[in-house]
């Protein structure tokens, strides 16, 4: 009996709990803009927007938004003190030239290897799509995939190869998921921490590429 | 004497012939320059390259545009918006040629463009089925794919306020690509919500001097 999956808010902050004070950071659409809210009140972090916002803040109180002023998603934000716009070539350069700390993003899959997928499935029904996904993946210092560790229909999203066209191939460097954390090593897929009730083959069970356990293998507690 | 303030949206996209590459600035549905769009539709041309992020949402500007079959091409990195319809119903019929672009390649192949250069290499993209059919290389260890510079014929961008010189300032994050696509036409044109006099822009704030620029038209808010 496996134990139980961690809701979004709490794989929410237990990667919030990794984003030291002071990071630039951007964080993908959809599970992974949830980190902005739960990190912990003592850090200072600066968010990166690709459209041209470095010192992003939270939503605006009902009725007093800037419709102009939205995020990745194209929902509004604000602007903190201390923030600043800059246009579209200067917001990617700081993502193509490593000058964003972190970047947490989803994926439908993840290899062994550190290749992402995560702009097109073999879906031929809709257009592609790509954004800025495979310049925050080759550019960002550092990459982190947020991720459910299924599929919903229950099929594994951590492969020894991914099957669905890259995103780019060997930069995810840790991927969280609501069973596990596991980090992306020259020896492939290395599980640093179980969600409490969680065994090493009930994961094993749901995941189709080799896994390493670390030696100080911990318990992941939903907080 | 330097005048490039227009009077009205017609003269502001007069000149634009069938067949035109167009940048549209813009993110979703900021910095979008509706009026400047709609004057284009209301002249009438077609088979447009359109390059812009996204692909137009609901029935206004680039959405209106496709609807109503003048656009030929879309180079965009992102056109599968909620509310695309008339993007995806033309993708799926094959009656739109869609060219997907890595955002900040589609951002720097217009930088470089403006720039007089032939392109560049970046890793965005190498390792991905967009690189197929492009010169890919090995540079300090790491692949990176050849991508050439994006100009064209004209770009219709927004910002919040312009003097006759046709220096820019923009507002918030409207600004998004309208000073990379202001350097990367032979025909900038401008929208914004008011004209200043000569001089009242803060020197220091000017984001898109006006040597960029071409004509100017007011269109308040």
């Amino acid at each position: 009996m496996s134990g139980r999956r961690l809701s979004p808010q709490e794989m929410a902050r237990r990667v919030a709990r990794d984003i030291p004070d002071g990071s630039y950071v951007n964080l993908g659409i959809g599970l992974p803009t949830l980190v902005a809210d739960v990190v912990p009140p003592d850090r200072e972090i600066i968010y990166h927007s690709e459209n041209g916002i470095l010192g992003m803040g939270p939503a605006p109180a009902p009725g007093t938004g800037d419709p102009e002023l939205i995020n990745a998603g194209k929902e509004q934000v604000t602007l903190l003190p201390g923030g600043a716009y800059v246009h579209h070539t200067d917001a990617f350069v700081m993502m193509r030239g490593g000058h964003i700390d972190i970047t947490v993003l989803g994926a439908f899959q993840v290899a062994a290897t550190g290749d992402l997928a995560n702009w097109a499935t073999d879906e031929a029904s809709m257009p592609p799509a790509v954004g800025g996904a495979m310049d925050l993946a080759v550019g960002a210092r550092r990459v982190v995939v947020m991720t459910t560790h299924t599929t919903r229909d229950g099929r594994p999203k951590l492969l020894a190869q991914c099957t669905y066209p890259l995103t780019a191939a060997a930069v995810v460097d840790r991927v969280y998921t609501d069973m596990a954390v596991v980090d992306v090593t020259p020896d492939g897929f290395v599980v640093r921490e179980l969600v409490a009730g969680t065994t090493p083959d009930d994961l094993r069970a749901v995941t189709a590429a080799p896994l390493h356990f670390a030696p100080d293998l911990a318990v992941l507690v939903p907080a | 004497m330097i005048d490039k303030r227009v009077a009205s949206l017609a003269d502001a996209v007069a000149g634009i012939g069938d067949g035109a590459t167009v940048l549209v600035g813009g993110f979703g549905n900021s910095g979008v320059p509706v009026a400047l769009v709609h004057a284009v539709l209301e002249l009438g041309v077609r088979e447009l390259t359109i390059v812009t992020n996204n692909a137009g949402t609901g029935e206004t500007d680039i959405a209106a545009l496709i609807r109503e079959r003048r656009v030929r091409k879309i180079i965009c990195s992102y056109p599968r918006s909620a509310g695309s319809v008339w993007f995806e119903k033309f993708w799926r019929a094959g009656e739109i040629e869609l060219e997907l672009v890595p955002q900040g390649t589609l951002s720097e192949r217009m930088r470089a463009a403006g720039a007089g250069l032939g392109g560049f290499f970046t890793p965005a993209g190498a390792d991905s089925p967009l690189a197929q059919g492009k010169e890919v290389r090995v540079i300090d260890g790491r692949k990176h794919v050849f991508e050439k510079p994006l100009p064209a014929d004209v770009a219709l961008i927004k910002a919040d306020r312009a003097d006759r010189w046709g220096n820019l300032v923009y507002h918030s994050a409207a600004r998004n690509f309208g000073p990379v696509m202001a350097t990367a036409a032979a025909l900038t044109v401008a929208q914004v919500r008011t004209f200043v006099e000569l001089g009242e822009l803060d020197p220091e704030a000017v984001v898109t001097p006006g040597i960029f620029v071409r004509r100017v038209v007011e269109v308040p808010a």
